[in-house]
């Protein structure tokens, strides 16, 4: 990897700068919040998925942890947002941990089961638990206030997702030329290979999932408080299948695919609305033929086409 | 004392005894070569040596210090590497960055430090990859530094395991096969390259069928058969044994 790599990193910076001032109503400005928050926790997903090679069904049940820290904790015991929203990052690792462990020490990708049903319980126990949650209706949540400074409109919340974008796909791009990264990229290429030269294969297995997860907690925060209401559809596995698409479509491995990934199919549905009804029938139509005609996803295919490479 | 000490050692898997009662000392500083017919054990032995398996029964000693039930990762920081016989290279990897991942162990592998590209961490990654570039040319690779391993041919690929092998700066080198499926002027240079490791000081063992380079390499030599040990000695030695003579030709001693 040369130096180069970072040159994409200028573009998203330009792009997020411009963004806002050319946006024709507050209806896209909300979309482009939602476009940069999918596009921080795809990364964190496609660390795991694309470059270690671990795929995790149930990533939405993390975000899910993160949001209702966000809404349950301030709300019923009076917790400081940034308090609530740490505390969801931290029990979220340690679960994700717990489970990972014995997993990984199975030879095979079990993974992907383990993550299913994770995901599952905790959507059904957000869902049962409507003295503290809500239940199936969901609750409010309050505002996140920084230093005295209350995050109340769109702009705001635009330029702290942008701010949060920019450093996480700087971050992924150390990471991935790293040593940290060689190891989790060689262990995906050949696990044996990467334990002959000492990678404790399980460890790294383990802390890359960890930090996806905590990744996709925070970012259950940030959106709950930017939603300022959480349900217990946010946690589903309909929305954890969505999230590893955006991993896949955008491209595995694939810092900058992720992001792709993540922008159009969060345009997606609003595009489609026109089919109504049918818009469900064209979303899967058009993931068909993305994978029959780009298997490798977007980013990849077109950078391999124009010879840029990644 | 010797380097490297085998007792008793064997493997079943279910019923079929893959290496028995196998024993053997390698001294330091050596070329060692296992030979034997296909399905020996030879890569099994590997196996068994290098952590990959675990033995039903026997004893594994590295500078004495017993080895046997250790995963492979804890025997590469005892300074143990090791090539396959069946590439296993990362595919999802340049050519250079395949040969970084070999000095895993000597680097800085903090995934937070890395993530917000602490001062210095740069400038070593970017020593690393001029010394594993060095170790490319040292296995005659130089052309294809920053190529893709998908793109190089298999010969290429061989000789890209050895660099990686090597970038862990390892006291014992086990190269399972490094001459299978190359051509005779490639065998020749796995041949030069080999005697280049040994004269570096790294002791090798090695499992190859071209018997030309085995005898031409090697300062002892173990023959197994059927999984057991057949005979043990120099090349001189092994030439002439009958029972070795008999297992090559197929003839009933």
């Amino acid at each position: 990897m040369k130096k180069s790599v970072y040159n994409g990193l200028y573009v998203v910076i330009a792009i997020l700068l411009v963004l806002p001032f050319v946006m024709p109503n507050s209806f896209y400005l909300d979309l482009a919040v939602r476009m940069a928050i999918n596009a921080v926790i795809v990364l964190g997903l496609n660390l795991l998925i694309g470059f270690a090679g671990q795929i995790s069904l149930g990533h939405a049940g993390f975000l899910g942890i993160g949001a209702y820290a966000s809404a349950v904790l301030p709300t019923h015991f009076g917790w400081h947002p940034l308090l609530a929203m740490g505390a969801g990052a931290v029990a979220t690792g340690i679960l994700a941990a717990v489970v990972a462990r014995p997993i990984f020490k199975l030879k095979g990708n079990y993974l992907a089961m383990a993550t299913l049903g994770l995901g599952i319980i905790i959507s059904i126990a957000l869902r049962n638990e409507a003295q503290w949650t809500g239940g199936p209706d969901g609750m409010p949540v309050p505002a996140m206030g920084l230093f005295g400074f209350e995050l109340s409109n769109d702009k705001q919340w635009y330029w702290v997702v942008a701010l949060l974008l920019s450093v996480s796909v700087w971050a992924s791009l150390n990471l991935i030329d790293s040593p940290f990264g060689r190891a989790l990229r060689a262990l995906h290429g050949s696990e044996v290979a990467s334990q002959v030269v000492g990678v404790d294969v399980v460890r790294y297995k383990v802390a890359i999932f960890v930090l996806s997860a905590v990744f996709a907690s925070l970012m259950g925060s940030v959106t709950a408080h930017y939603v300022g209401f959480v349900s217990p559809n946010f946690a589903d596995f309909f929305h954890s299948i969505e999230l590893v698409t955006m991993v896949v479509i955008g491209g595995m491995a694939s810092v900058y695919g992720s992001l792709v990934g993540a922008v159009l199919l969060t345009a997606l549905p609003q595009a489609l609305a026109t089919f109504e009804g049918w818009e469900t029938v064209v979303f899967g139509a058009i993931l068909m033929l993305s994978m029959i005609f780009l298997p490798k996803g977007l980013v990849p295919t077109l950078a391999a086409k124009f010879g840029k490479g990644e | 004392m010797s380097m490297l000490e085998v007792k008793d050692l064997s493997i079943h898997f279910g019923g079929v005894k893959a290496v028995q009662n196998v024993s053997f000392n390698i001294d330091s500083g050596i070329v060692y070569s296992v030979i034997g017919p296909n399905g020996a054990g030879k890569t099994t032995l590997f196996n068994l040596i290098t952590g990959v398996y675990k033995p039903t029964t026997g004893e594994i000693r590295l500078d004495g210090e017993a080895i046997h039930g250790k995963s492979p990762n804890e025997l590469a920081t005892r300074g143990v590497a090791r090539t396959f016989q069946n590439l296993q290279i990362c595919m999802n990897m340049s050519a250079v960055e395949n040969v970084m991942v070999g000095a895993h162990l000597r680097l800085d592998r903090n995934l937070v430090k890395a993530a917000l590209r602490f001062p210095g961490l740069k400038k070593r990654d970017r020593e690393l990859r001029a010394e594993a570039a060095e170790l490319m040319a040292f296995v005659g690779l130089e052309q294809y530094v920053e190529t893709r391993a998908d793109a190089m041919s298999y010969g290429a690929l061989k000789r890209l395991e050895i660099a990686r092998a090597l970038a862990m700066k390892p006291r014992l080198i086990f190269l399972d096969e490094p001459a299978a499926g190359l051509n005779p002027k490639e065998t020749i240079e796995v041949d030069h390259l080999i005697r280049k490791i040994a004269d570096a000081g790294v002791t090798v063992v090695l499992v190859e069928h071209d018997m030309k380079m085995v005898m031409n390499l090697s300062d002892r030599i173990l023959v197994l058969d059927y999984g057991k040990k057949l005979a043990e000695g120099t090349g001189e030695e092994i030439r002439k044994n009958p029972d070795v003579i008999a297992a090559y030709l197929g003839a009933h001693a």
